[in-house]
């Protein structure tokens, strides 16, 4: 039901954990519908210098967590802000078709957590 | 899931989902075999061939009625389990309709039954759906309160397909007789795992499936005790004493006579190997995993059934890395249910929704050794730490 990437993300999922002292977190999703997923990031002049991820939920939410903080590590916050989660299913190769809305989640998390950065530092919260 | 292929060669293979399918016994194969071309016959013509297929039906139908004490007459052959809890929950509803239109019902039916009393209730009738104790168990005196004049059928399973928790039918049972009620029992998980017997449990309807217990898929029976009346849900032949119109599935009906059979001789050695292996499995996670929880009645409970949730952690994620460890097995979480909702039988027990998301059901069966628990209670520990590392509830 998934594909080679989307398994290889699941199994060897890049950057997990939790970015102590981070300068962003967001989290999304519920336990009702089983998937929650946090991102921390670090930021240094207006990059994303780290980012890390923990995700409750299934394949499909490991997987897209996992891809999410590879895109976006060295982005620009702004370029950060335009990743979609559309744009993460498709650097996967694709999500099965009942996954993208329930687990496809990873790109509003990592939206959030820039919020919460931006929130917490108005004078340097441009790109 | 991913294909045999793309498991890595010389993993062990472990199918634990018994109670999603069984293989097909080569000796059900055997018997079925000659149904196909050589005695191909119509059970209803009147010619050699029809006469040949028509011995083999009824003698199917004597082994399958054997299994659960009934007479051969009162079994009604379906395509399967879902056929045969329609025919009986829709067959009684319409039949008895100027008698009444209450059913009594469960709060953990497999859909097949709720799904049908859900469809009754748009078409004008009432349905109650009992709630269940921690364990998944409908009690009794619940069921007798539920009894009102109106009251036509009480529906229960027997074998509870997600956790494994045996309800008491026999109780309810004498209940149901003592209001003259109609009782039937959906015991596809049940029937060839545990002793049935139709008159000393006081069932009228009674569902079977083939593929449950070793014997072809597309196949399955309803007992109806002699006397009790149903409307047919599908119309045609007299095939079936009226009941059940459409030319038999003789292969399928032969292998399930078989598999009936076979499942009688070996119940009483074979539940007691399942249940050694069942509470092995149970005490080796319970025993070497933190934060697990078994689901279901700890002993009144199907011998080949195991359901256990994980904290912290997600079902599907679960199945993926048991797979790639070449293990079978199935989860009550949404993301395996193809809905947003969790198992609607873990959510009745109360189970709040992370655990039911993080179910795992291990279904035993005839292929399974004690080498294959041991293995499954190995490669467990390392793949729930792993997900518990990566997940937010840490």
């Amino acid at each position: 039901m998934y594909n080679d990437k989307v398994m290889d993300h699941f199994m060897n999922p890049r950057n997990v954990g939790e970015i102590q002292d981070a300068d962003g977190a967001g989290q999304v999703g519920n336990p009702v519908c089983g998937d929650v997923m946090r991102i921390t990031i670090r930021v240094e002049d207006g990059k994303i210098a780290d980012i890390k991820f923990r995700t409750f939920g299934c394949g499909a939410a490991i997987a897209t967590s996992s891809m999410v903080t590879e895109l976006v590590k060295g982005l620009t916050l702004d370029e950060a802000m335009e990743v979609s989660n559309k744009a993460v299913a498709e650097a996967l190769g694709g999500l099965p078709a009942q996954k993208m809305h329930c687990s496809n989640l990873a790109a509003d998390a990592l939206h959030k957590a820039i919020e919460d950065y931006r929130a917490k530092h108005p004078a340097n919260s441009g790109a | 899931m991913t294909s045999d292929s793309e498991n890595k060669a010389g993993v062990r293979r472990v199918y634990l989902d018994h109670s999603a399918t069984t293989p097909v016994r080569a000796e059900v194969m055997g018997a079925m075999m000659p149904y196909f071309a050589g005695q191909f016959g119509n059970p209803s013509s009147i010619h050699r061939w029809g006469r040949e297929a028509r011995a083999a039906v009824e003698d199917a139908r004597a082994k399958v009625a054997s299994l659960i004490g009934a007479a051969p007459q009162e079994i009604i052959f379906t395509s399967g389990g879902t056929e045969a809890d329609n025919l009986a929950i829709r067959g009684t509803a319409w039949h008895k309709r100027s008698k009444g239109n209450h059913l009594i019902t469960s709060s953990v039916e497999h859909h097949a039954v709720l799904h049908t009393c859900e469809t009754l209730e748009k078409e004008g009738f009432k349905v109650t759906y009992l709630p269940v104790d921690k364990y998944g168990m409908i009690d009794p005196e619940d069921v007798e309160k539920a009894i009102t004049d109106e009251t036509i059928l009480i529906t229960i399973m027997h074998g509870q397909n997600e956790v494994g928790t045996i309800e008491p039918v026999r109780e309810i049972g004498q209940i149901a007789r003592r209001h003259g009620v109609t009782f039937h029992v959906d015991a596809v998980q049940s029937a060839g795992k545990i002793p049935i017997d139709v008159s000393d449990m006081n069932i009228d309807l009674l569902t079977m499936s083939s593929h449950k217990m070793y014997g072809p898929k597309g196949v399955g029976a309803l007992y109806v005790r002699k006397g009790v009346r149903l409307s047919p849900q599908a119309t045609g032949g007299s095939h079936e004493r009226g009941l059940r119109a459409g030319t038999e599935n003789v292969p399928g009906i032969v292998g399930f006579g078989e598999a009936c059979r076979l499942a009688k001789e070996e119940m009483p050695e074979e539940s007691l190997r399942l249940t050694r292996l069942r509470d092995r499995l149970i005490g080796g996670i319970l025993d070497s995993i933190p934060d697990t929880v078994l689901n279901g009645h700890p002993t009144i409970r199907l011998p080949h059934h195991v359901n256990i949730s994980f904290k912290f952690i997600e079902g599907e994620s679960i199945l993926l890395n048991l797979d790639l460890m070449g293990i079978g097995a199935s989860s009550g979480s949404a993301c395996t249910s193809g809905s947003l909702e969790p198992s609607h039988v873990l959510l009745a027990m109360g189970l709040p929704h992370e655990l039911a998301h993080g179910s795992v059901r291990m279904t035993l069966g005839k292929g399974n050794s004690e080498e294959d628990i041991d293995y499954v209670i190995s490669v467990l520990p390392p793949i729930v730490s792993k997900l518990r590392d990566m997940s937010v509830f840490r």
